[in-house]
């Protein structure tokens, strides 16, 4: 229950801010689903080779957590979303993504299986009234569980070693498996997942534990350089990582005011989720109808030539046809490469692309056309990510 | 001496006609029967030392381009964004709105979780219905009986709005402008305390209750305006509303017009079919040629115009056109802020609007009583207090309170108001706030009290209809004010109109007087090359 005075403090504290305020030395600072976030602690650079390179954490308790339970879950979100939920074993975790009756997205989220019955969606927007009349005919108890659950994210090369020096056995932890070790008079649910495309970990405990997790990853963790990182090192690994994120990368289109703007599984190709065998769920139809007729759009991954990130650009056909637009972009320092995330439409795919981008040099913008090439996502994939045991660095 | 364009009433949007005619050259002159102007914008001095916003009191539907066409930021218009609100509940509880959307969803989340998230879904919808309307505001609607060639370039416009939509876009629009706010509501939410709180704007100024069909256009009425492109979003005009038709007159100066308060007219003159001036109550003559009526459609046609000079076919539509009143205010001189013991101390919430309403099924009931033809015991108060925000209109530490009440009848159980009716009327909306703030008569220092009665003998709001006309579905667009003149002109060459009655409707907003202005314009051949087309949404 939120008690009268919440209003004093739109911008809530997450249980970590006591940490990440007291390293936040520029204190840089956004908002975030209702939290104040870091965006950076102190050298965004440092931070991203903190992710690529040792052991970094990130902050994850903005993240919009459901907790769904009952004899009927599984059904239940096999209905709801495009994977089967059914397959999934427990102490597993799957990406997925559900859309509306159009089959148009409303969000992409990591599902988890606690037991037969028991399953968490962490996702990025809300969407308990879509989730509660979803459910009807279900025998299944939907409650949002944000602000029950402090989340971290210990992403990077050396997160196994931080891991087992903190005295958790996660050798045999597979990717997108979880298991569950005591903490501090607790529990701690450690998932082998990540936005980072690396090696890495999340770990998902009770709010009043979060300060003591905190403390005991990086007491054990400085061997290896332990690092907070802000949102904005996060978002270039997730861009070499080529991971999606609603109201970034598409509209959800619960949100979406102009009707064209909402983005098909097909579109933003997420349409491997699919599971067509596992009966009906919302879309199916809609989503037959799109894979026989094709699809207007598709979120491909650019490699542009130069080193000027194309933020914000506009794509045009080699005829200077407007094709798409850019919805991330960045140098890579991980593959030296120029990339990007964009919607082109599907029928540009074919022939040559080329980004508009303004340049800010020295207070003055340059305009510069581009040569843009489309290339196969993750940008960014070394086999430690999938490596079980992992490495030990 | 003669005009080219004579107005009658110095309402807003007189004046914005005005400042268009003459900035196309035209020498104009406006006549009003009150010794101020502003009409239903007005801002007086009752009681010394406090302005009042003696009719509308918020600010959010009046065109910005229109701001801007006619430069009133730089004759002293400054319109206030405000936060806050709150509905107070009969538990001693309360709903607050915020502008922040964290804030707010928490504390719809206090009342409903699922609430909390439904909002968004439901704002996306009622933008989408904006982004809809928005463009008709300002421009004139097509006759689809006659085949001018402006008539079909404006029917083609509105075919390729609607061509824009889904088959599902269609089907939603078309039920909302038809449908009730609480069957809209209940589509999203739970909460009754949310949904009545969401209701109040479908229906201010309307005789229709939450449940009547019809009234969810007219929140859409109240939601399609913005403050600085915040959609939606309220504001005060700065020293009050008369701030906005002050800095009208202003600007009408500046461009050479001419205003003559305390100057009602009697009579259009009419001869051979065209108008050519007026008769004022004085007996005086004004020659013109043309006349633009400010005045409601009644008002204009079925008072100041012989019935000789007009089709009977006309005077029945006129007749029949509905401007129920259904509103009643308050506007009170306070010795200190009022304290409500429920909201927590140095809340933005005193800052917003304040409603005592906790349900739609009580608003309902109280227009229940205005069906029986007597005033809602247990009214709809919008009470809000400008002084919090704005310093200019009293004298520090004291403040001005504006009371917009539902439900007031034009006439008590079919006589007319009586003094006695309408201090009743005052104690019973007193009573209310006093019941959320102990101790508020007290420090009440002047009532100004207004119904319907009071409505039309000084604004000459026919019945007291605070949008010079209902503003249900079959009043709107192409019918606004009836079938065959939605294009501001009349029976009678020469006579315009370019009120509240005409398209697209009432609330202070500006759009009728400029679209009047632009055909006006037209009809002279002078272009409107001093207007600008309405801005996008979003
Ligand atoms: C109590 C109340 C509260 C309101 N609250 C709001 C609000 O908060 N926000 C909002 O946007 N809208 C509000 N409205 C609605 C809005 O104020 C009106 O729709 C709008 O001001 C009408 O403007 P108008 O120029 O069309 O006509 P009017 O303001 O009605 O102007 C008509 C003018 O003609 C004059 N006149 C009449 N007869 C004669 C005659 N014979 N000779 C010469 N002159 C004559 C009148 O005196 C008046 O000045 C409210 C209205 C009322 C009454």
């Amino acid at each position: 229950m939120t008690d009268l005075t919440h209003w004093r403090r739109p911008l809530r504290q997450t249980p970590f801010h006591p940490r990440t305020a007291a390293l936040n030395r520029l204190n840089l600072w956004g908002p975030w689903g209702g939290y104040t976030t870091a965006l950076a602690f102190d050298d965004v650079a440092m931070e991203h080779t903190a992710i690529r390179n040792a052991a970094s954490v990130y902050d994850l308790c903005p993240m919009v957590k459901y907790r769904i339970r009952g004899v009927q879950a599984a059904e239940y979100l096999n209905r709801l979303t495009l994977r089967n939920a059914g397959n999934l074993p427990v102490g597993s975790v799957h990406y997925t993504a559900w859309t509306d009756d159009a089959g148009k997205l409303l969000d992409d989220g990591t599902l988890f299986r606690h037991g037969p019955e028991d399953f968490l969606i962490c996702c990025q927007e809300r969407h308990l009234p879509w989730l509660l009349d979803s459910a009807a005919g279900f025998d299944v108890a939907i409650t949002e569980v944000t602000e029950d659950i402090a989340a971290l994210s210990l992403q990077g090369p050396c997160s196994a070693s931080v891991l087992r020096a903190a005295g958790f056995a996660i050798d045999g932890l597979k990717p997108f498996r979880m298991a569950n070790f005591r903490f501090a008079g607790g529990t701690l649910t450690i998932s082998r997942t990540g936005f980072t495309g690396d090696l890495g970990y999340e770990l998902w405990t009770s709010p009043d534990l979060a300060l003591p997790l905190w403390d005991h990853l990086f007491e054990v963790g400085a061997p290896w350089g332990i690092r907070a990182i802000g949102t904005e090192a996060l978002d270039l690994a997730r861009i070499e990582a080529g991971f999606i994120i609603a109201n970034m990368d598409f509209v959800p289109a619960s949100q979406a005011v102009r009707e064209d703007r909402a983005r098909s599984p097909f579109e933003m190709g997420l349409d491997w989720m699919i599971d067509w065998q596992k009966g009906h769920f919302t879309g199916r139809r809609a989503l037959l109808a799109e894979r026989e007729a094709g699809s207007k759009w598709a979120l491909v991954g650019l490699d542009i030539e130069g080193n000027t990130p194309a933020t914000g650009a506009l794509i045009y056909t080699g005829k200077g046809r407007e094709a798409g637009f850019v919805t991330a972009a960045c140098w890579s320092p991980a593959t030296k490469r120029n990339l990007a995330l964009a919607q082109v439409g599907r029928r540009y795919l074919t022939g040559p692309l080329q980004v508009e981008v303004y340049a800010l040099r020295e207070l003055q913008y340059a305009r510069l056309m581009l040569a843009a090439e489309v290339v196969p996502r993750p940008f960014f994939a070394p086999d430690r990510r999938r490596a079980t045991p992992p490495g030990d660095f | 001496m003669s005009y080219d364009a004579l107005i009658i009433g110095a309402g807003h949007n007189g004046l914005v006609a005005a400042c268009y005619l003459a900035r196309a050259g035209m020498k104009v002159c406006v006549v009003e029967k009150n010794d101020w102007i502003g009409g239903a914008a007005v801002s007086r001095e009752l009681f010394p030392g406090f302005t009042y916003s003696n009719c509308s009191y918020v600010s959010s539907l009046f065109r910005p381009e229109i701001m801007r066409d006619l430069e009133l930021p730089r004759h002293g218009l400054q319109i206030l964004p405000y936060e806050g609100g709150a509905v107070l509940t009969r538990n001693g509880g309360y709903l607050a709105m915020f502008r922040d959307h964290d804030a707010n969803r928490r504390e719809f989340a206090r009342h409903s979780p699922r609430d909390a998230e439904a909002y968004d879904r439901y704002s996306r919808d009622i933008l989408r219905f904006c982004r809809f309307i928005r463009p008709m505001l300002m421009r004139t609607p097509p006759d689809p009986s006659r085949f001018r060639p402006r008539d079909l370039s404006e029917l083609a416009f509105l075919g390729r709005q609607i061509g824009a939509l889904s088959e599902g876009q269609i089907a939603a629009m078309v039920r909302f402008w038809t449908m009730s706010i609480a069957d809209f509501l209940d589509e999203y939410f739970e909460n009754p305390v949310i949904k009545a709180y969401l209701a109040v704007s479908a229906i201010i100024g309307t005789a229709l209750g939450p449940m009547s069909p019809g009234s969810a256009y007219v929140l859409l009425h109240h939601y399609m305006g913005d403050v600085d492109g915040n959609v939606g979003a309220w504001g005060f005009a700065r020293g009050g509303m008369g701030a906005i038709t002050q800095a009208l007159s202003k600007s009408l100066a500046a461009a050479g017009g001419e205003i003559r308060a305390g100057q009602g007219v009697d009579q259009v003159l009419v001869e051979g079919g065209r108008a050519v001036g007026v008769v004022l109550a004085n007996g005086d003559e004004i020659r013109a040629r043309r006349v633009i009526s400010n005045m409601d459609v009644k008002r204009t046609f079925l008072g100041h115009v012989a019935e000789k000079d007009l089709p009977g076919d006309f005077v029945k539509r006129v007749r029949a056109f509905k401007t129920r009143g259904s509103s009643g205010k308050l506007n009170i001189a306070l010795d200190a802020a009022p304290v409500f013991p429920a909201l927590p101390e140095g809340s933005p919430m005193l800052k917003g609007d304040l409603h005592f309403t906790d349900s739609m099924e009580r608003m309902e009931r109280a227009y229940d009583d205005w069906k029986d033809g007597q005033f809602s015991r247990d009214p709809f108060q919008d009470a809000m207090i400008p002084t919090m925000i704005d310093p200019t209109m009293t004298p520090p530490g004291k403040h001005f309170m504006s009371c917009f009440v539902q439900y007031a009848p034009p006439k008590i159980a079919g006589r007319d108001w009586t003094d006695a009716d309408r201090d009743a009327f005052r104690d019973t909306c007193l009573n209310q706030i006093e019941a959320y703030a102990p101790g508020f008569k007290n420090k009440v220092l002047h009532v100004e009290v207004r119904t319907p009665r009071e409505l039309e003998a000084e604004v000459g709001l026919t019945e007291g209809n605070i949008f010079q006309g209902e503003l249900t579905f079959d009043q709107l667009l192409f019918n606004r004010p009836v079938p065959g003149y939605a294009d501001y002109r009349s029976p009678i060459r020469d006579l315009w109109i370019c009120g509240s009655s005409t398209h697209p409707g009432g609330g202070v907003m500006g759009a009728p007087g400029r679209n009047a202005a632009a055909e006006i314009l037209r009809d002279a051949k002078l272009g409107t090359r001093g207007m600008r087309d309405a801005y996008p949404v979003l």
